[in-house]
């Protein structure tokens, strides 16, 4: 595994993602400006929390258009696995990448605490190191959590096996006491048609160490670590 | 070319939750303005731009909002045109 990391004017959890992946993981990563143009060598881009351009306008409209993000799109066009937390998961929505919208915390207020997501289906590149039905223990630090899209496509979501996280109970009963910030359907994180783009509003990357009060997020890194290893062989192998 | 003065209305889709509207509706009956049935909170932004004609400058306008100023996904917009200097 060899991350990029994109750090955006605003990003304050691009060092945890950074940290996650060198320190606990033992793999390598990197931030790439966002000015850059290209992405040089990678095999995973993520998209860090924080607050790009201090959320003017919208969380993530503006970052959108940040030069990278047309290297990011075309990474992600070839089939390059994109990793987009919180600001990230809005990045990806403003930028058609998934579908919906994330807007204002139904309670209107900012959440910094921890919640319990469900594991929808493992059988992803971000997941595939935890199982269906797993309850996992993460962290959230968000304003604009809520997931919000038309009926159709939630539908079209759920019957693909594209709710990857939701949000439940300690014992994993979807709830609307368990949902902190209203998305529908409890939505904590989606993934595109092609399997290789995933947004999710929980932080993987600040819970990785019991220090940190959970270690449930590491199984995201360690998904995608397993999948691109896994894909390393494919590519001596195969086609390319 | 010619300035136009642009105003552009953005508001949260009908039938979409809005928060902030919420909030607000419920401190307007905190302060017994009790006949207030709904609110909705959007935003509005001024342009000023150069254009060939109102048609030039309603479809710039248009453009903009489809592309950045408002999401599709869960806003609705209104474009006013007034002539400028």
């Amino acid at each position: 595994m060899n991350a990029a990391i994109i750090t955006f004017p605003g990003s304050n959890c691009d060092y945890d993602c950074y940290k996650a992946i060198t320190d606990v993981l033992g793999r390598s990563a990197r931030f790439v400006w966002h000015r850059e143009t290209g992405l040089g060598e990678t095999d995973l881009v993520i998209l860090p929390g924080g607050f790009s351009y201090g959320d003017y306008l919208r969380a993530g409209a503006i970052a959108r258009f940040s030069p990278i993000m047309d290297a990011v799109q075309r990474f992600a066009a070839d089939g390059g696995i994109v990793l987009g937390i919180c600001n990230g998961f809005q990045v990806l929505c403003e930028a058609g990448m998934l579908p919906g919208a994330l807007i204002r915390n139904e309670s209107l207020k900012f959440l910094g605490r921890t919640v319990h997501v469900r594991v929808e289906n493992a059988d992803t590149a971000f997941s595939n190191a935890y199982e269906t039905g797993q309850v996992l223990e993460m962290h959230i630090a968000h304003g604009d959590g809520n997931y919000v899209a038309d009926e159709d496509t939630l539908d079209m979501l759920e019957s693909t096996g594209r709710v990857v996280f939701r949000y439940v109970t300690g014992s994993g009963l979807v709830t609307a006491a368990a949902n902190p910030n209203g998305s529908m359907r409890s939505i904590a994180g989606i993934i595109n048609e092609g399997g290789n783009v995933l947004g999710l509003m929980p932080h993987p990357e600040r819970s990785v160490e019991a220090l940190l009060g959970s270690a449930d997020g590491l199984g995201v890194f360690a998904s995608l670590d397993a999948h691109l290893s896994g894909e390393a062989v494919q590519a001596t192998a195969g086609e390319r | 070319m010619k300035e136009y003065d642009i105003e552009v209305r953005i508001s949260p889709r009908q039938g979409l939750l809005d928060p902030q509207g919420k909030a607000i509706h419920s401190a307007l009956h905190s302060l017994e303005f009790d006949e207030v049935e709904s609110v909705r909170v959007g935003r509005l932004l001024r342009l000023k731009l150069l254009a060939d004609s109102t048609e030039g400058a309603r479809a710039a306008a248009d453009d903009m909002c489809r592309k950045l100023l408002a999401n599709p996904v869960t806003e609705d917009y209104e474009i006013a045109i007034g002539a400028g200097a």
